[in-house]
């Protein structure tokens, strides 16, 4: 600290003004430290030190056919969620630049209700809609079809996955969009494009910043995702989450549920740096101007 | 842009089901919460407010409720003064460690909730906070921290500091000038922190999940280990309470803010 000690009369006030708001950000930098960091850095030890030190977890988790499944598995359902999520969120956040004001707020409100919602009912909901006697099967079968089996099975993890995942796609493809300018498609179409044209060489190109920021998200949210496998899925739809709980809380596999649960912290982080400057680049005025 | 026709009709119905996809869920605890047979099964049979009672009176749904009440309410005050803080310490430190320090605390967004959750529980077994509130409340303010930060971050972006100087220059001590010219102005954003934190924590299982124990369960937790263990439409019944619930807030919160606007033009 000697470096820091006031060497003018003056330097005891200014040093205080470059401290003070340091000091302000003390309060939850310690409880970070203390709730996030630690426990954290307990884990990564565990995984390095549980039943002793070494690299025989990590070696366990990547030499068994059962884990890289799972981890494949995780990878797959996430990419579906998110090409879901894309697939339905472009054409609903285009209508929310192309419509008037009321009908906006309309469409704005449909994407936020599922907020009001604890996240939990929101699953349950899922289980009602997808069970064996559920809505949608018994509407199937009131028009007279086979049921069809959706909990408990992949496609039925999916489906309620992406509802849950859907707004953090819609909302940053919007903001997107909004900034893009419609004037530049009408000037494709009147050097001769048609509006098919139009779209994939002016407008598709201009959106994509929004498409990549929204994937990035809803993937790195997927990946660990954990309630709704939990109780929509079935023993072949377990995800990487439900694996890390099984391990540590009914194995009491410290060890091996560390190592699982730093592979899946590593590879978010990872994703995260990697989507880091095609999200800052999400700022730059597209095709204003 | 201009579209043919036909794209706009398909356009309008893909939106349509979007919608309705989005929407939907949410509503179809409302029917199942009303059965008259102990079963989640569609459609209900006949109409009973047996499961509405039973939330009442059952011990382990209202004292869940309640728990989940205080330990809301404790980090929503704690998790508003921590994330107000460290929100005007960023806004007034140089741009490199403040975007540094930014980063690091709104790590709790993105780090997968069941890795945070063994970490949480392997410290708390060993600090014996397993199933205390004091745990639940230092758990769910980490989570709930940068909700408040960003929202009254984005309140001091737009605020005048010329304002505090102003206050100062006509005899305002430092803590005058917070109370009657920075408070009121970045109130809107301290409140809407306050209300995320509380929503943070009232939702929050994952982590909850872990650290319960059958001592002290929050409602989350008492929904979920309800659904994995039989279908008691009572689970119906809490979500459609929530959901009048939050609707009422919402919807009043809408009006009041409608009516405000409209007293200041």
């Amino acid at each position: 600290m000697s470096a820091l000690e006031p060497t003018t009369p003056s330097a005891p006030q200014r040093a205080g003004w470059v401290w003070r708001p340091f000091a302000l950000t003390l309060p939850a930098l310690l409880l970070l430290v203390a709730v996030i960091g630690y426990p954290l850095l307990t884990i990564v030890l565990r995984s390095l030190s549980e039943p002793q030190w070494g690299m025989q977890n990590y070696a366990w988790f990547f030499g068994a056919p059962v884990n890289l499944t799972v981890l494949q598995r995780t990878f797959t359902i996430s990419a579906w969620v998110t090409l879901v999520c894309v697939v339905c969120a472009y054409p609903y956040a285009y209508l929310m630049t192309a419509v008037g004001p009321r009908v906006r707020l309309v469409l704005v409100l449909c994407v936020l209700i599922p907020f009001w919602v604890s996240g939990v009912v929101r699953t349950l909901s899922w289980v009602i809609l997808l069970q064996d006697s559920g809505v949608i099967n018994s509407l199937l079968r009131s028009a007279g079809f086979d049921g069809i089996r959706l909990i408990r099975t992949q496609t039925g993890v999916v489906i309620g996955m992406a509802q849950v995942l859907l707004p953090f796609m819609i909302l940053p493809l919007y903001s997107v969009m909004k900034g893009i300018d419609l004037r530049l498609m009408r000037a494709a179409q009147s050097l001769g494009a048609r509006p098919s044209r139009a779209f994939f060489t002016v407008y598709l190109p201009l959106s994509l910043p929004g498409v990549y920021a929204g994937a990035i998200i809803v993937f790195i949210l997927a990946l660990g995702f954990y309630i709704t496998p939990a109780l929509l899925g079935g023993p072949r739809s377990t995800m990487l989450s439900t694996l890390v709980q099984t391990q540590v809380l009914s194995l009491l596999q410290w060890g091996r549920g560390g190592a699982m649960g730093v592979v899946l912290l590593v590879t978010t982080f990872v994703l995260l740096a990697l989507a880091a400057p095609v999200m800052r680049s999400r700022h730059r005025d597209v095709g204003r101007r | 842009m201009e579209m043919k026709p036909l794209t706009r009709v398909i356009l309008g119905l893909v939106c349509l089901l979007v919608a309705i996809w989005l929407v939907a869920p949410t509503l179809v605890v409302v029917p199942m919460s009303f059965n008259e047979n102990k079963s989640l099964a569609f459609p209900p049979q006949g109409f009973s407010w047996q499961w509405y009672q039973n939330f009442a009176t059952n011990p382990d749904w209202s004292s869940s409720f309640l728990n989940s009440l205080k330990v809301a309410s404790l980090v929503a005050v704690l998790a508003t003064v921590l994330g107000t803080l460290a929100a005007f310490g960023l806004d007034r430190m140089k741009a490199r460690p403040a975007n540094l320090l930014r980063m690091l605390m709104l790590t709790p967004m993105v780090v997968p909730g069941v890795v945070l959750a063994i970490g949480i529980y392997a410290v708390y077994l060993d600090a014996q906070l397993v199933g205390t509130l004091t745990g639940f409340v230092l758990a769910h303010t980490i989570l709930a921290l940068p909700f408040v930060l960003i929202a009254v971050s984005a309140n001091l972006e737009v605020f005048d500091r010329r304002l505090e100087t102003a206050a100062a220059s006509l005899g305002a001590g430092a803590l005058t000038t917070f109370r009657t010219v920075t408070l009121p102005l970045i109130l809107p954003g301290i409140l809407s922190g306050l209300l995320f934190a509380f929503a943070t924590s009232f939702d929050e299982i994952v982590v909850s999940l872990f650290i319960t124990n059958p001592y002290l369960k929050t409602l989350p937790v008492q929904i979920f280990s309800s659904i994995t263990r039989d279908a008691d439409p009572t689970v119906a019944a809490v979500g459609t309470i929530l959901l009048f619930a939050t609707t009422l807030l919402i919807g009043g919160g809408m009006l009041l803010l409608g009516r405000e606007r409209k007293g200041r033009l």
